[in-house]
Parts: structure tokens; sequence; C-alpha cells
């Protein structure tokens, strides 16, 4: 039976501490709706996250959830499928948090196809510590440790996942919404590593208007890449 | 029944006597038979088995498991304590209950593989950051290994602490005939806790948090938490030290794993020449039994702390004795305590 998307929510504990027009808030508000919609048993549900922004997006959420270590919501969460194959573990992490201190996490996951959910909030930037380089942070930007323009190609986050043994791979951003909480539901019922890149916004350490950064975002080609559209239904 | 049996595969069966049905793992010598028994026996008695890419996966992968209401445990040696330090802090602030055996190499760093060593004993006690409570363990032989290995499990649930075994490479590495006590636990004796899926929606953080789970910003608040935290370990029952030999005696061995038996052999040789010295062993190191250590070595003129390192617990022993006897460190690297080094050591 479908629940109303509030009862996913702490309700007690908004509104969110986020920057205005970060997009944090609109994954969280689509969260909860895709999770109504697939009418999947609350309590049968583990919500992860790491540090970073992201990483209190658990803190908000009315499931059984943990706030893991920098990089560690992976290992975590396949601990818990392992021994609770019964249990849907869905886990939120950043830039930072999946491709730098967890990189080595997420790859192996993917490897081993494991039945999890991975939500990727890709803001390109470290938020919370200040507005740093982090590996998804476009050729030549300036940052705080970046002023003279990164020098770095950043990762193409899809790409190597699917090359990792991926089964459900999807991009989207936070301009897309719609899109996005129907990826979800798909996401939430495939068997196997699924993985939802969410393209953010960070209007706070890129000193966009929160309109500009969700503007900058509609060119973006979202949809499922893996399994590839021709063979889904 | 008398059993040929080797050290590492005598945690493995006390690991599935305590109930353990969860092991990850990473390879490193001289802990990996301790793997390789675990992968053969626990999937046969429907128990989990994983080798993770690092040893920082394996104990975030045990505490996941944990979370979720299994027996968890690891194995690894010093290399791989080393990576795991950042989340035994975790586990602990988490009360999140674990066991990870740790059969100690020579160190630092790769050191030389694989050498036996008690080099460990700072980095199982204090090796995260912050204040947290750990309780850590140090068997002197085979049966011991059993039977500690087997309460580990009883305090980790307890107490919802990670314990830590500390095996020296000697006692993990070598086979004894002994009769290992055929130990289980029943449904009543196992410590209830909540686990995730029971529908409690609790949150869980490494912040510093209150009740309700989420993160507190308030200095007092935070000393209570630390404070409740870090007087749970401090209870008899989980400080172990036991004292042999005269009471009277003047000169004291104070030992832990395989150096106790080193010295053991010196107080049988010393006894020989009308020498009377007394033997203490320490089966806990975290938390340090300091009251009882003062205790039994009262009116003691010398102290000898034997450890194959550079003098690890003669620094808690200093600490606990300040200046009431001369405190002697004798140290073995890579090799066992001759009994020979501490008869001339006793008699100086």
């Amino acid at each position: 039976m479908k629940k109303e998307w509030r009862t996913f929510l702490r309700e007690k504990y908004l509104p969110h501490r986020w920057c205005a027009g970060c997009g944090n808030g609109i994954i969280l508000n689509v969260f909860v709706h895709a999770f109504s919609e697939a009418g999947l048993n609350q309590d049968k549900t583990v919500i992860l996250s790491g540090i970073g922004c992201s990483g209190r997006i658990t803190q908000y959420l009315n499931f059984d959830t943990i706030h893991t270590l920098h990089g560690r919501a992976i290992p975590l969460a396949t601990g818990i499928k392992l021994f609770r194959p019964d249990l849907n573990v869905i886990v939120f992490t950043g830039d930072g948090d999946c491709m730098a201190i967890g990189g080595n996490h997420l790859i192996h996951a993917a490897r081993r196809n494991i039945d999890l959910t991975v939500i990727f909030i890709n803001n390109q930037i470290y938020g919370m510590t200040g507005g740093q380089l982090s590996p998804t942070t476009p050729l030549h930007s300036k940052t705080k440790t970046s002023p003279y323009g990164n020098k770095e190609t950043p990762f193409n986050v899809t790409e190597l996942v699917i090359s990792a043994g991926a089964t459900f791979v999807a991009k989207f951003t936070t301009y897309h919404a719609r899109e996005l909480k129907r990826g979800l539901v798909k996401a939430f019922f495939h068997k196997g590593f699924s993985f939802v890149e969410v393209i953010s916004a960070c209007p706070t350490r890129w000193g966009l208007k929160p309109v500009e950064a969700l503007e900058s975002q509609k060119k973006e080609k979202v949809g499922i890449i893996k399994p590839s559209p021709s063979n889904t239904d | 029944m008398k059993q040929f049996i080797h050290g590492n595969e005598a945690v493995v069966r006390a690991a599935l006597d305590a109930g353990c049905n969860f092991f990850a793992g990473y390879p490193i010598t001289p802990s990996s038979q301790i793997a390789h028994k675990m992968a053969e026996l626990l999937p046969q008695r429907g128990g989990i088995f994983i080798q993770m890419e690092d040893e920082i996966a394996v104990i975030n992968t045990i505490i996941g498991a944990s979370m979720a209401g299994a027996r968890a445990m690891t194995a690894t040696s010093g290399p791989g304590l080393s990576l795991m330090q950042e989340s035994i802090g975790y586990s602990a602030i988490t009360e999140t209950p674990l066991v990870i055996v740790d059969v100690m190499r020579a160190g630092p760093a790769t050191g030389i593989p694989t050498f036996p060593s008690q080099g460990d004993v700072f980095s199982a006690c204090y090796g995260s950051h912050g204040d947290y409570p750990v309780v850590v363990l140090a068997p002197v032989n085979i049966l011991e290994v059993y039977s500690l290995t087997f309460k580990a499990f009883y305090i980790a649930e307890k107490y919802r602490v990670p314990v830590i075994v500390l095996i020296d490479g000697i006692t993990a590495q070598m086979k004894e005939s002994v009769s290992l006590p055929n130990m289980n636990v029943s449904e009543s004796d196992k410590p209830k806790r909540p686990h995730l899926g029971e529908g409690i929606r609790h949150h869980t953080t490494g912040l510093i948090h209150g009740e309700d789970g989420m993160p507190i910003y308030d200095p007092q608040l935070y000393k209570q938490v630390m404070q409740k935290l870090m007087n749970k370990i401090q209870t008899e029952e989980l400080m172990m030290i036991q004292r042999e030999g005269k009471e009277s005696a003047q000169i004291f061995f104070i030992t832990y794993g395989i150096c106790y038996r080193s010295a053991k052999e010196a107080v049988c040789e010393l006894e020989k020449q009308g020498i009377s010295v007394g033997l203490i062993k320490l089966s806990t190191l975290s938390p340090f039994p300091d009251k009882k250590l003062k205790e039994f070595v009262k009116g003691a003129k010398k102290v000898i702390v034997p450890e194959m390192n550079m003098g690890q617990v003669v620094k808690e022993v200093e600490r606990c004795l300040c200046n009431e006897c001369e405190i002697v460190s004798v140290n073995s690297l890579g090799t066992l305590m001759e009994p020979e080094v501490l008869i001339e050591e006793a008699i100086k």
C-alpha cells in the first residue's frame, strides 16, 4: 500500500540546514515522492550516507538511517545487505565521498553487483569544507584549492561504474526532477548494483544564483544509460 | 579430549562456538589462516564470509553486519589494524559490537614479514582519534586464545564496544596439545540489542549525539556523553589480571602474551635457586587493571616487564606504580623472550 510522502520525512528536524538553492533539498523531495510511488516497505529499508553536505540527508529521512564515516557508506551498506538480503539498502553519497575517498569501495561494489541503490549527488565541489576541488570538478575551474584553474580531468563516473560491472546506471540533474523520480523508482526495483548520478548545484561555492545554477543543468543529457534504453520494457 | 591445534584455528573454533556468523577479511600474514578457515566453515553453517578490497572496507562491512544483527568479526595484523583505526572510533561512538583479532607481526609499517611481535599494544589501546572505549585482551597460550576470543564476543555484545584480541605471532602460529572446552551460547545468554529492519527508524551517526541519535552542539552534553561512554568499561569483570607465586615476593614479572610463558620458565628456574619471584599475568590491556596491579605488587622492590617491543605496557605500569619501586623494561625484538635474560635481570 502506498504511503503519503510526508511519512518518509522526520518533519521535526525540518527545515533542513542546506543553503538556499542547494540541490540536496530537491533530491530529498524527489526521493520521498519516488519512495512513495514505489510502495516499498519503509521499515524494511535502510538508508545510509557518507560525509559532506549530502551526508546530512539521512537526518531528515524517517527510516533506519546511518550517517557513516567519510567514504565508507558503501562497505557498511554491503555488510547490511549481505546479512539481511531482505532489506532495501539505499546509499546517498557526494562526489568527494564517493569518487575521492570512497572510490575504491564504489568500483568493488559495482564489480560485485551487490543489490544496493547508490544515489550519487554530484555538485562537483567540496561544499561543506569550504569549496575545494573534487574529482568531478570541471577542467580549468577555479576553486579554493585550484585558484589558477583545475589542471585535472574530471571522472566520467557513469562510464566508470559501467566498466566496473554496475548493472543499472542512470544520470539526471536536479533540474530534471520528474525524470529523476521515475529513474529512482526503477533503480529501487533493479536487482543488482544500481547507480544514479544526479548533477546538483552548489550556488554558494560556485558563486551562482540558484536559478542560474539550475539553468546550467538544462542541457545535460539525462536518462537511463544501462541497461540501454532499447533493452528496457 | 586433547587435540593438537593451531593458534589461528583456535580463534576460529572460539568464534564459531560464540555464534559468530559474519566474517569479512583481507589477506595478511600471520592472520590469514583464520580467514581461510572461516571461508570454509561459515557458509556450511549459514554464515557469511566475504573478502573485501582493503581493511577499511573490512571493518565498515562488519560494522554494517553487526548493526543488522550479526555477530561479526575480522582478523588482521598490524598494518591492517592501522587502516581500521578511524572506524574503530566509529564502532565505539555508535556502540556497535565487533571483534577484531590482531595477530601481531614486527612493525612499524611493513616491518619484517613476518617476525612475531607484541608491537600493537599502543595501536590497539589508543590508535583512533578522540577519546573512546575499547577492550583489548591478550591470551598467553592456545587455551586462552580460545577462551578469550570466545569471551570477546560476549563482551562486545554486553558492553556494545569494539573488542580487540591481541595475539602475538608466536602464539597464533604454534600448535599445542590442548583440550578445548566445549563452550556455547544459549539464547538466554545473548544480550539483546536493537537491529536494523525492526521498524525503530533510528538515526545512527559518528557525530557526537544525544539519545535521539541526532547531533549535539553543547560542550556540557558532549562531556556527559563522553563520560558515559568511557565509564561503561570501567568494571571489575573486564579487568582480568592474575598473580602467581608468593605474595611477599620482592621481585615481580609483569607479563602478557607469550612473554608470560618465558617468565614462568624463569620463575621456576629461580625457585630452584631459592629466589622467590612473583608473576603477574595481564589478560586485559584495556581497560588497564590499575587497582589490582597496585595491590598485587605492593611492597615489591622491583618489577620487570618483558615485552616483544621497545616498551609499551611498561608505560602503563610506570603510570600505575609511579615511583613505588624500580621498573625495568626488557625487550626482545622479532624473536621469543629468552628465560635466561629474565633470570639474569631478576638476580641483578
